[in-house]
């Protein structure tokens, strides 16, 4: 039992160094910066500068803020190094939390569709 | 009475636990798994009832109430919470770095960047109050429209739970002030950190689905 603690320990300390931690917070501010380029360049005041982008916005911003949010748990959450216990007792509920947001804004959308044509 | 240890004080490299790891850590990660639940709860309630206002102010476009002639502009501002946003994943970074300080026993560096985290945190949520405030006086409150209500019960919560983050950060700074957090309790700024983190990236989601997305 000791043996194991202590492996499971040692597993867990082995966090990244202070110049890994540097460069994914340049990453995060880069992805960060093209998230409010995409928009000025889809809406703001340089929109039509590189075509219409509006059918394409959506995903793209959904994909920058799903890498920062997966650079920020397994770098700087740890989750990476740490234990696989403390990824599924945090990932389970966020798998359930996304089905929950996606699942009504379809049934919304559903049912404004349903409304619309009249049935 | 002194003999009773304060059970976070004491150093405990071996614990006799059934998974083999600290259970105050499984305790947090419980507890932020059980916090994306929460905050996927107001975060779909904000995307259901997004484009559903019946007057203004709206977020991205104006809009003339036709019964007053007022014009509302639009209400969101990208600039002063790209500034925000850019506070939060500064923090973020400052906490694994007064972390990294305190775990090998780097006081100044502990100190510095826990110092630079709660700043970052402290201005945010100044900006925070400073955007509901030039919301309200723009038109926009809790019972004005569905934005209204929608948004500043995310956001408000949001803002609750950094508020309530800067002030467990500053209980550590005082904890690392008084040299009551050795390198044997890193865990406690560890948690602390972890809850932080959170709350940045449920922001990292926030940020696009309200303030980006059209």
């Amino acid at each position: 039992m000791t043996s194991h603690v202590t492996a499971a320990d040692e597993h867990e300390h082995d966090h990244p160094t202070p110049g890994t931690y540097t460069k994914v917070g340049l990453v995060l501010f880069i992805l960060t910066a093209l998230e409010v380029a995409l928009y000025e360049i889809t809406f703001g005041e340089h929109a039509g500068a590189l075509g219409d982008l509006t059918h394409v916005f959506i995903p793209m911003l959904l994909s920058l803020s799903a890498a920062k949010f997966a650079l920020v748990a397994m770098f700087y959450m740890h989750l990476k190094q740490d234990s696989r216990l403390f990824t599924g007792v945090f990932v389970f509920p966020l798998i359930i939390a996304a089905v929950v947001i996606l699942a009504l804004a379809a049934l919304m959308a559903y049912h404004m569709a349903f409304s619309k044509s009249g049935g | 009475m002194t003999d009773i240890a304060h059970p976070l004080a004491a150093p405990n490299p071996h614990l006799e636990t059934s998974t083999g790891l600290d259970s105050r850590k499984l305790a947090i990660w419980t507890f932020l798994g059980s916090e994306c639940m929460f905050f996927a709860s107001l975060i779909s309630t904000y995307v259901v009832y997004r484009g559903k206002s019946l007057v203004g102010p709206f977020p991205h476009t104006p809009w003339t109430d036709p019964a007053t002639g007022q014009v509302y502009e639009p209400i969101i501002e990208i600039p002063l919470v790209t500034v925000g946003t850019a506070l939060l994943l500064f923090s973020s970074l400052f906490i694994v770095l007064a972390l990294y300080g305190a775990q090998k026993g780097n006081r100044k560096m502990l100190l510095g960047w826990l110092g630079a985290t709660i700043m970052c945190g402290v201005f945010f949520v100044g900006m925070q109050v400073y955007e509901f405030t030039h919301f309200v006086h723009k038109g926009l409150t809790l019972q004005r429209n569905m934005f209204g209500a929608s948004f500043f019960t995310l956001t408000g919560f949001h803002g609750t739970h950094v508020t309530i983050g800067v002030i467990w950060l500053l209980t550590m700074f005082v904890l690392a002030l008084r040299k009551q957090l050795p390198p044997e309790n890193a865990i406690n700024l560890e948690m602390a950190a972890l809850y932080w983190h959170f709350v940045d990236v449920v922001w990292i989601i926030i940020f696009p689905v309200v303030y980006l997305m059209q």
